[in-house]
């Protein structure tokens, strides 16, 4: 079993990812370099935080041209796992993988705090470890992560069992007030229609050691590896 | 304009803001008149920021040297031992005046400097601190006439609204450098004073972490060693930065200054961060420095004059932005993100080659020579040679004219009020402003802007202890910072003023349980050219050094910042110090709020001054005539600063690190503004949820109770521990011979103290952390 953690000029979350993959889980990691094809046999690709190219057009405007990226939509349209936190969420959008777009936070600032998550389905890769409805401490920090998308695609996504995490309040109740950043239907994270490809806001790999605040996010790398222990892939 | 044409005079010098002497020196040097670009190089070098010449003889005082220290004050940075073949590159540095004429810029590539510094030396950036002043947020409202010494006056709507619009820009510009940077900003401070309403202070305090082997200095050497330009095109922008923004005061006119703000961007810097630490490791590397203030110029005749050698170069090869540069500009330009730096010969390829791969401009400019003489080309041709020491170690050293400024006899003091009045509701009330004082209020709507948790490795961040701590990934170890500065008690005695900004700055670190190890400042002045100023100056640097010596933490680097006036008004004398801490074990850091309820709550004071009751009334109040209370209820600024103990802070700091490794502690904050009861209060609202608290003071009868709630006394910090630590924590206080009182519990759903038996403050505190938690955010947006 093996991750890769696609390293683009500007990723700044690519460290923290690999440190979470390889020092924490223990499992084996390797980058992976913008401007190469070559996936080198991982199993599951992470499309770390940051700015990628400085984002200084829109995020994940130009790093969907990168070589590694035509090399990542045939890997998760051949069933691969794809992680894209952040960033790497706002990547996957504009490279069409997941549906949607991101806006400016509703607040208009940069938001960075721990917030709540209620897990909305068990039934992906990235989540199965968890419990339905389980609740996660995570870290948010970003400016563009106002999720938004058209009527009917909201309607598919709900229908298909494909928002994977809304902002909700501690307890677990999803309301206009745990919503850090005015995304439509609070939502933190969706997977495509193979469920293989997950993009979220928050960041996991800044919620995996009690000594950061919380471990939460383990579970979100812990079910990867479960998945594809499932799979066969020792 | 070509520079042969123009006949250099004294006049020509003297726009270049070199004196009549200055000049003279030059020709002396030289041995004949200079042409334009030469004249350029020795008037930013020999700028006030550049050259230290009016504050190099004071600085001289500061202690350097200690057990920790591998590279004192003359590199880019300070650098320390924290074990496991580590070291610790830290260095505050200021952009006042950029932020003033261009906030969001200038507090950006404040950001942007002062990390190239610590890269630079081969250390990755793990976390950044601000230390930031401004012009109040709300009119002050005192009510009373100030006297024409104190300059608390009421602000205007006008000057209302432009300290919101300096204060938004400068907290964007840095969370937009930051973030997208990926250094977590984990701490800082923010204080409001009226005379930073046109001069505000932006000090940024950045730390890195490199092994001891791969640490890199700015030491040219090897003739015909390559010299690199990597990084950004030069430009036209920022030409100036340092002689004209940074080294002379400001006028109406400073708005026309905007061209010479530099603008940065961070995506660069974060493609020059990775490709020079790659370069490093090729091992082809002689010596690097990053392109600051006076840019090229800078940077060649330092290296230069570090390693002892010369350096050629020629400027048709220098990366241009634009056509039709002259030498001058493009030795004078201070567009960001770029670096010097000097390769072996022969290996030049392997180091171009890392940056091609990270799709930097990198090209051979020059190379090191054995003459020790700057010498520019262009085409080929000879347009400035000058020896580089002359340029980076020759300028003029000014022992300024000092003088104190005349007593301050027409300031009227805080009155206290009568023993009768324990009346809980106003004092409660009196309480509640304080809290909600934007210098007291939660700073959580600045903080959230930035990323403060990239890199993975904050345990205590913004807000929630008095000292951001960050570990050291593969060791047990974790790095404490704080930084502080009270330029309202600098004003008062510079001298006091100063050594309780560092004793403040150990005291934070020390509560989260780390000691001391390390220093650096930042001295923010006016015009050094006015004797009081200078001799405010000389009183600050004596006091750092009093205390730095006496609590172990010699100053590494650092920064001066003169002519911090605008329209001739001098800000408050402001040394902004940032204290580097180390925890053995980074488990044991420990957070200000109050942890679970029904813990002890114990006052730790390590004073040893006279019992209170001995002290005279007027001496009470002249002491209390400088407090935050003073200042938000009676508009007062007047008297002098608590007296320092530095024994006291010691015995303190000593106790505060030994309770923190034996685990005993469940949180410690120190007493600063707002006194004991602020402090109480803090510890309730900082934790989530907050928790209530129960508090009994006492003492004697005579004693004004808002000196007794709100005294902002040193060496005193607010702890919590559960019931079965408390012996051991009495006995660790005894033996450090520092004075524990018992001052009740924390939990139940109100804040309560007790004063002698009487309730005189009581509110829930669910109210209070409402208050305390949105008062900042109210400031900013409806004043």
């Amino acid at each position: 079993m093996k991750f890769g953690v696609v390293v683009f000029p500007g990723s700044n979350c690519d460290h923290d990812t690999y440190h979470a993959i390889g020092e924490v889980l223990g499992q084996p990691v390797t980058w992976l370099w913008h401007a190469s094809e070559d996936l080198q046999g991982v199993d599951a690709v992470i499309l770390p935080g940051g700015f990628s190219y400085g984002d200084y057009l829109r995020t994940g405007a130009i790093a969907r041209f990168s070589p590694v990226m035509r090399a990542v939509e045939r890997f998760a349209r051949g069933g691969g796992l794809v992680l894209g936190i952040c960033n790497g969420f706002q990547i996957l959008l504009e490279a069409g993988l997941l549906p949607g777009a991101m806006l400016r936070n509703a607040g208009l600032r940069f938001v960075c705090r721990p917030v709540y998550l209620r897990t909305e389905t068990t039934h992906t890769p990235f989540t199965l470890a968890a419990q339905p409805g389980q609740v996660l401490r995570v870290p948010i920090a970003h400016s563009e992560g106002n999720y938004y998308c058209d009527p009917e695609t909201l309607r598919i996504l709900e229908r298909e069992d494909r928002i994977v995490f809304r902002y909700a309040t501690a307890d677990g109740r999803v309301t206009p007030e745990a919503n850090p950043n005015g995304s439509l239907a609070n939502i933190a994270g969706i997977c495509n229609e193979g469920r293989n490809v997950l993009g979220m806001m928050p960041h996991p790999e800044r919620a995996v050691e009690p000594a950061l605040g919380s471990s939460d996010g383990l579970v979100v790398f812990r079910s990867m590896v479960a998945a594809l222990a499932r799979a066969g892939i020792a | 304009m070509l520079d042969t044409e123009i006949k250099i005079t004294a006049d020509v010098a003297a726009q270049h803001g070199l004196s009549a002497e200055e000049f003279a020196r030059i020709r002396q040097i030289l041995g004949r008149d200079p042409n334009l670009t030469e004249l350029g190089l020795f008037s930013v070098m020999w700028s006030e920021h550049c050259s230290y010449k009016s504050s190099k003889i004071h600085l001289r005082r500061l202690p350097t040297r200690g057990p920790h220290v591998l590279q004192g004050p003359g590199e880019n940075a300070g650098v320390v031992d924290i074990g496991d073949g580590l070291a610790a590159v830290f260095k505050i540095e200021s952009h006042n005046h950029p932020s003033f004429v261009e906030p969001f810029q200038g507090a950006a590539t404040g950001v942007g400097g002062i990390l190239r510094d610590i890269f630079t030396m081969g250390a990755r950036p793990i976390a950044v601190l601000d230390s930031l002043r401004f012009g109040p947020l709300r009119a002050v409202g005192g009510g009373r006439p100030s006297p024409a010494s104190n300059p608390q006056r009421d602000t205007s709507p006008d000057e209302l609204a432009r300290n919101r619009h300096i204060l938004e820009g400068v907290v964007s510009g840095i969370a937009f450098y930051g973030n997208c940077f990926g250094v977590p900003t984990v701490g800082g401070e923010v204080q409001f004073e009226l005379c930073y309403s046109t001069n505000p202070l932006v000090n940024v305090l950045a730390l890195g972490i490199a092994r001891h082997d791969e640490l890199f200095f700015a030491r040219a050497r090897g003739a015909g060693n390559p010299v690199i330009y990597v990084g950004a095109k030069t430009g036209r922008d920022g030409i100036h930065g340092a002689s004209l923004l940074a080294s002379a005061e400001f006028s109406e006119e400073s708005q026309a200054k905007r061209p010479n703000v530099q603008v940065g961007d961070p995506f660069l810097e974060k493609l020059l961060l990775e490709a020079c630490l790659e370069a490093m490791r090729t091992g082809a590397i002689v010596a690097i420095q990053d392109m600051g203030a006076a840019g090229l110029t800078c940077s060649t005749c330092e290296m230069a004059s570090r390693g002892g050698a010369g350096i050629e170069i020629e400027l048709a090869r220098v990366p241009q932005r634009e056509a039709g540069m002259t030498p001058y500009e493009i030795m004078l330009s201070e567009s960001q993100e770029r670096m010097l730096l000097v390769a072996e010969a022969g290996r030049e390829q392997q180091v171009l080659d890392v940056f091609a791969k990270w799709g930097l401009d990198a090209v051979v400019i020059g190379r090191v020579t054995d003459d020790g003489l700057l010498r520019v080309l262009d085409r080929g041709r000879v347009v400035a040679e000058v020896p580089a020491k002359a340029l980076a170690e020759q300028s003029p050293v000014y022992d300024r004219l000092r003088q104190p400024p005349p007593p301050r006899t027409d300031e009227s003091l805080l009155t206290f009020s009568t023993d009768a009045d324990t009346d809980p509701a106003r004092w409660t009330e009196h309480f509640c402003r304080l809290l909600a004082a934007p210098a007291v209020a939660s700073k959580r709507w600045i903080f959230e802007q930035y990323d403060y948790m990239v890199r993975t490795n904050t345990l205590v961040g913004p807000g929630a202890g008095d000292a951001a701590v960050v570990r050291i990934k593969g060791t047990a170890r974790a790095l404490a910072l704080a930084t502080d500065g009270n330029g309202r008690w600098c004003w008062l005695d510079p001298f006091v003023g100063a050594q309780h900004a560092v004793a403040e700055a150990a005291r934070n670190v020390a509560c989260t349980g780390a000691r001391p190890i390390a220093a650096t400042n930042c001295l923010n002045f006016g015009n050094p050219e006015k004797p009081e100023i200078m001799w405010q100056f000389a009183r600050a640097v004596e006091g750092i050094a009093v205390a730095c010596e006496a609590l172990g933490v010699p100053i590494t680097g650092g920064n001066v910042s003169f002519y911090n006036e605008t329209l001739g008004r001098p800000i408050y004398p402001t040394p902004i110090l940032g204290v580097l801490g180390l925890l053995e074990n980074a488990a044991h850091a420990l957070t200000s709020g109050f942890r679970q309820a029904g813990d002890l709550i114990v006052l730790l004071d390590g004073g040893s001054q006279p019992p209170l009751h001995t002290i005279s009334t007027e001496a009470l109040q002249r002491e209390f005539s400088s407090s935050l209370y003073a200042k938000t209820l009676a508009g007062v600024i007047a008297g002098t600063p608590p007296p320092v103990d530095l024994a006291a802070e010691k015995r303190l700091i000593a106790l505060l690190v030994a309770l923190a490794s034996e685990g005993l502690l469940h949180s410690a904050h120190d007493l600063s503004d707002g006194g004991l009861a602020v402090a109480v209060a803090e510890s309730c609202c900082t934790c989530e949820p907050p928790l209530g608290a129960e508090i009994q003071l006492s003492g004697p009868r005579s004693l004004p109770l808002e000196f007794a709630l709100f005294n902002e006394r040193g060496a005193r910090a607010v702890v919590s521990c559960a019931e079965g630590a408390l012996a051991r924590v009495l006995a660790l206080a005894r033996q450090y011979q520092v004075t524990a009182h018992e001052l009740g519990r924390t939990g139940g759903p109100s804040f309560r103290v007790q004063w002698n038996g009487t309730t005189v403050l009581e509110a829930p505190v669910v109210s209070l952390h409402e208050l305390w938690s949105t008062a900042f955010e109210r400031a900013l947006h409806t004043g």
